[in-house]
């Protein structure tokens, strides 16, 4: 199946890549789309997915046609 | 009371707070008897980060996943805390010091769930609204606030993954 990956922020220096398809297996997780959309890169330990827009976990499934993105732990900031 | 007025948006050029309340107005006169608390926060790019000068910053979102975020956000703490209107405006791209970032503003019946919300709002966008800042040096240099990175350093095999 074919699924759509984009990384956003310092991920996307680290990569090299804003995005980009890849062709999953099914049964394949978010984990296994960062394997083959970085061709099988170390994840930070600090990294954040979703899935079509919501925040998913690694081990969530992914479906045909979905969008997965990788990015860093967001804005925060103090109080 | 039917379900409240959200008004969510992402604007990638500077906006004036005090303009946009107007969106917020009372439609009409028994409208306003009847929610008596605005509560108004609004979030200005400072000119120092860490005590070091920053000359302005880069905000990246993701399009399409930052206003999902932000209208969920707003929609649960707005029910949570049965406030009936809320405005949040948050900027993004290049933002110089002295601009606005975020504009949060909620009306409700009274001050306890007008405030509630919209602090609630506020922290909660803080840390799941997909934003990542930027900082730009006054040498012209920038880089991404470290909060907002991934790690520095690849962690050992059996490690939790997920920050």
């Amino acid at each position: 199946m074919r699924v759509r990956v984009r990384f956003f922020a310092s991920l996307r220096e680290t990569v090299g890549a804003a995005g980009r398809e890849v062709e999953a297996d099914g049964g394949a997780t978010v984990r296994t789309i960062w394997d083959l959309a970085t061709d099988g890169r170390e994840p930070p330990s600090r990294l954040l997915a979703s899935i079509n827009l919501d925040y998913a976990d690694l081990d969530d499934p992914v479906g045909e046609g979905d969008e997965v993105a990788f990015f860093p732990p967001v804005t925060g900031g103090e109080r | 009371m039917g379900a409240p007025a959200l008004d969510v948006r992402v604007v990638d050029a500077p906006f004036d707070p005090w303009a946009s309340m107007a969106a917020l107005a009372p439609p009409s006169v028994e409208d306003a008897a009847s929610a008596g608390a605005t509560a108004v926060f609004v979030g200005t790019m400072r000119d120092f980060n860490d005590g070091s000068p920053v000359s302005g910053m880069y905000l990246e979102h993701y399009p399409g996943m930052t206003e999902r975020q932000l209208q969920r956000i707003v929609r649960e703490s707005c029910r949570r805390r049965g406030v009936r209107q809320a405005l949040v405006i948050h900027r993004v791209g290049e933002i110089r010091p002295g601009e606005t970032i975020v504009l949060v503003a909620t009306r409700s019946g009274h001050r306890g769930e007008a405030f509630a919300a919209c602090r609630e709002i506020l922290e909660q966008l803080k840390h799941e609204a997909p934003f990542w800042k930027k900082e730009i040096l006054p040498d012209g240099g920038s880089r991404w606030v470290r909060s907002n990175t991934a790690a520095d350093v690849v962690p050992p095999a059996g490690e939790d993954s997920r920050a």
